[in-house]
């Protein structure tokens, strides 16, 4: 291409001395113990602070548990948490972010069906201020008619945005597929419910839902535990209420139905979106599964990564993964396919779930996916940001440091049995549901020859 | 900050090797980076850089297709690789065990890949999906990465899409990539870097054991991609099937990022005064008290700074309703960059701005991926690793009236208006 007189491919392949081994792992150094504190303050909420000062800097995540069965819910949950930190009666908007940006620092609110989450981080010597910001806007957030009236026009636009992405329409529609109307799918709320949402009916459900009581607040960064925990009695000690933050009603256990073809005319690429009901992180069979999962999809080495990706070229990724909902979980298998590879990728997909169970994993590939599950683990979880995130994970399902730093051992100790069990019992094509949303002018007629496939929106 | 421990040498053979030990997790970066990008690609052969990163993944003399990622993940690893305007990179992350591991797979593919055409065939699949899922099947797809710099730019190299056209990468022979191999792939066109939980000593050792007998070649003469200043208002249209909402990308040129590093983080700086936070001037105008604008940002670089040498981009993006004329935003932005020019920005406006880039460097640092790939770019780009570290200090030096001055340089007839015009839209104009 550009050097005139290149060595041939293979040439380029090839050395005089030939191929070489693979060198052995050496010794594994395990991390060591992080000082923290699991605790609860006076007024419910779940405090756990970690020590990890490898950076000046702290990481904070609150989760609130906030659930609603209300037409309105979803809208007016969205509002708030794109408002809750646009005032005070201490601050104005401008105000709260001159002084976060001062210190370094930076608070963002998500909320979904399940929960309402702040994600913040700061100078780690600037926390006072931060914690200082953070129970100001949980104790006094205002939603002030003018901001609440911008925001709500924004979102109505960035719903248009969202709802025209692939990913959304899928996700969409899985959802709507395996749980009807139950209040866990609402995750993108309508334009027209956005647009009726008042301030009144924002800070309504500020007071009535943002609790401490049920709420869990993780700390990691550069930090003394014990001494954070009279910072924070002192903080948040006015943001109180004898109430419990609202979880979600348990979801439906995940049976059927059949895969359903969701028509997008002209799609140049197909989602493909298949569930099935599982066990949660608490559960002891949990381990053996997560293995199982792993050998299936949920790395690039997986059997459906090389299937579909590397060895036929129908996909650029391909997943599988758990989804946790409060104490329940199923695993979830995504793939976005051309058009003209969506059956067959759908049956390679079907296929790959099927040989788990009958040859499951064993020697190496279940020593791969071992190893990839401990040393993952410890590479996620050696920035403090990784490590709150997952804190934060095992907490809001009420588990806690101890299950970080046992699990390693309790991933050593599967055996290739336990593996297979969960293999057979979690990953048979039978116990899977889900979407294709694509082009069904060109996918009907191909899917519906594989079984099991529906057409149509869901209802 | 305290500079943390560096160790800068150089093989016999001319890799620059890059070693920063650091014992608090026992987890261990690696990766190398290639002086070679999308801007060198030929014609005819866009996307093509892109292309090749994926086959180097495919094997190697000592490596069947697949072994790769099975020997970083069987070890506890992640991987990846990515492809910029000036450098590529391969990374992997892995308990510190597996060192010696990840050096004799980053050794043996640069020593003797594999490049075959049945893998040729497969990834050009692969990358073709690649760009379904990340532009043609999604609103604003490539925007502005793609969409932005054939406007601003007239020469192949800074204008073409690096992700390439679907017929250009159909047509990449085996010959090409062994071409491509032996011109930009050689050690002394590299750099190795190691970051994490490791003996000096040690890694000195592995190193020269698994990459020492690399054939040394020479680096290829680098091209300059300069090119003149726009004179004028350039103008572009793109029409996007998916985008609910029109658009605009405007593109600026920003002083040379290598050899006017200060200058170049006085257009970061603006950025910051500009568009981070809802203190900031355009978030404030644009976005809360107008509102004009869905959305906006601003920043330097593609795919964010110090990715590329000269000429690089700075950018500001934005979202705006259908029934706001794209004249009025770009008003309103022209008039905020003047009051920008004719009275410098408050001392405050730019604390706030240096330290959340202070924070968000530790952040940045914090993850050991991160903290491999920027000392490694770095070496490749600057000559110097340590720079990193320096950032943040140099960024709080930049002056009011430095800052003041990059948003007097922002002219509206120096720079680049792309337009993304929704499908729906049609052709009726605003």
């Amino acid at each position: 291409m550009t050097s005139a007189t290149h060595r041939t491919a293979e040439e380029i392949g090839r050395t005089a001395r030939g191929p070489r081994p693979l060198p052995p792992l050496g010794e594994q150094r395990a991390a060591g113990d992080l000082s923290h504190v699991d605790t609860e303050l006076s007024n419910g909420l779940r405090v756990l602070a970690v020590r990890k000062a490898t950076v000046p800097m702290v990481e904070a995540r609150l989760w609130i548990p906030f659930a609603g069965d209300d037409a309105l819910h979803p809208a007016t949950s969205e509002v708030l948490a794109e408002t809750i930190l646009t005032g005070t009666a201490r601050r104005n908007r401008i105000e709260i972010d001159a002084e976060l940006a001062l210190i370094g620092g930076d608070i963002g609110a998500g909320v979904d069906p399940e929960r309402l989450v702040l994600t913040g981080s700061a100078l780690a010597e600037k926390l006072p201020t931060f914690l200082d910001v953070l129970g100001d806007v949980l104790t006094g957030a205002t939603y002030a008619d003018d901001e609440i009236a911008r925001e709500k026009e924004r979102l109505v636009e960035r719903i248009a945005v969202s709802r025209t992405q692939p990913r959304t329409i899928a996700r969409e529609a899985l959802q709507k597929h395996r749980y009807g109307d139950h209040p866990a799918t609402r995750e993108v709320p309508r334009a027209e419910d956005v647009a009726v949402v008042t301030p009144e009916q924002v800070r309504a459900l500020h007071q009535a839902s943002v609790l401490p009581r049920g709420a869990v607040l993780v700390l990691v960064g550069d930090i003394d535990p014990q001494a954070v925990i009279g910072e924070l009695e002192k903080v948040l000690g006015g943001w109180a209420s004898d109430r419990s933050a609202v979880r979600l009603p348990p979801l439906p256990e995940l049976t059927g139905p059949s895969v359903r073809l969701v028509p997008r005319a002209g799609a140049v690429q197909s989602q493909i979106r298949l569930s099935a009901q599982t066990v949660p992180r608490t559960d002891p069979g949990y381990a053996a599964l997560q293995l199982a999962n792993l050998a299936y999809g949920g790395y690039f080495s997986s059997r459906l990564v090389e299937n579909i990706r590397e060895n036929k070229g129908y996909t650029y990724s391909a997943h599988s993964g758990f989804e946790f909902t409060d104490g329940t979980a199923v695993v979830n298998v995504d793939a976005d396919t051309a058009t003209e590879a969506t059956a067959p990728a759908l049956l390679e997909t079907r296929y790959e779930l099927g040989r788990l169970g009958q040859v499951p994993p064993a020697g190496d590939e279940l020593e791969s996916v071992r190893q990839y599950a401990i040393g993952s683990l410890l590479t996620s979880t050696s920035s403090q940001s990784g490590l709150a995130g997952q804190v934060l994970a095992l907490a809001s399902t009420g588990l806690g440091l101890e299950w970080l730093n046992e699990h390693p051992a309790r991933v050593a100790a599967v055996t290739a049995d336990e593996v297979a069990e969960a293999a057979l019992k979690f990953f048979a094509p039978k116990r899977f549901t889900g979407v294709v949303v694509g082009d069904a002018a060109v996918l009907e007629r191909k899917l519906r020859s594989l079984g099991d496939v529906v057409v149509g929106e869901p209802a | 900050m305290a500079d943390p421990e560096l160790v800068r040498y150089t093989l016999d053979n001319g890799l620059r090797v890059v070693l920063a030990p650091d014992a608090t997790a026992p987890v261990v970066g690696v990766s190398v980076h290639y002086d070679v990008g999308f801007r060198s690609e030929p014609e005819g052969r866009t996307g093509f850089a892109h292309l090749f990163e994926h086959l180097m993944f495919q094997g190697s003399e000592s490596l069947e297709k697949l072994a790769h990622f099975r020997h970083v993940q069987s070890s506890g690893g992640t991987f990846n690789g990515s492809t910029h305007p000036d450098y590529t990179d391969y990374f992997e992350v892995l308990p510190s065990a597996a060192l010696e591991r990840a050096l004799f797979l980053e050794a043996d593919r640069m020593r003797a890949p594999k490049l075959t055409a049945e893998n040729l065939a497969n990834q050009i699949d692969v990358v073709k999906e690649e760009i379904r899922l990340n532009v043609l099947n999604r609103p604003y797809g490539g925007f502005p990465w793609i969409t932005l710099p054939p406007v601003l730019y007239s020469t192949f190299p800074n204008a073409h899409n690096g992700y390439g056209g679907f017929e250009d990468l159909e047509s990449a022979t085996v010959d090409d990539c062994a071409a491509f191999f032996d011109t930009y792939y050689s050690p002394a066109n590299a750099v190795l870097t190691v970051a994490g939980d490791f003996e000096v000593d040690n890694a000195k050792a592995l190193i020269e054991q698994h990459f020492g007998d690399v054939p040394h070649r020479p680096a290829p003469q680098r091209p300059s991609f300069a090119e003149p200043l726009p004179t004028t208002q350039l103008r572009g249209e793109v029409e996007d099937p998916h985008a609910p909402l029109p658009a605009l990308g405007i593109g600026y040129r920003m002083p040379d990022p290598i050899n006017d590093v200060d200058g170049y983080l006085a257009y970061l700086v603006l950025a910051g005064v500009l568009t981070d936070g809802d203190g900031s001037r355009l978030q404030q105008r644009l976005v809360h008290r107008e509102p004009l604008v869905v959305d906006i940002g601003a920043g330097a670089g593609l795919f964010g700074p110090f990715e590329a040498r000269d000429p690089d981009t700075f950018t500001i993006t934005l979202i705006h309703p259908h029934e706001v004329p794209r004249e009025r935003v770009l008003a309103a932005l022209d008039d905020e960059l003047q009051k920008l020019a004719d009275s410098p920005p408050s001392e405050e406006e730019l604390r706030k701005v240096t330290a959340r880039w202070t924070a968000s460097l530790h952040s940045e640092h914090d993850r050991l991926v991160s903290r491999t790939l920027a000392l490694g770019s770095f070496e490749l780009l600057y000559g110097d690793a340590s720079l990193v570290y320096k950032l943040a200090d140099r960024m709080s030096a930049v002056t009011s009236e430095a800052v003041s001055a990059a948003a007097k340089a922002l002219r509206p007839d120096a720079r680049a208006v792309l337009v993304v015009k929704p499908a729906s839209e049609g052709n009726n104009e605003q």
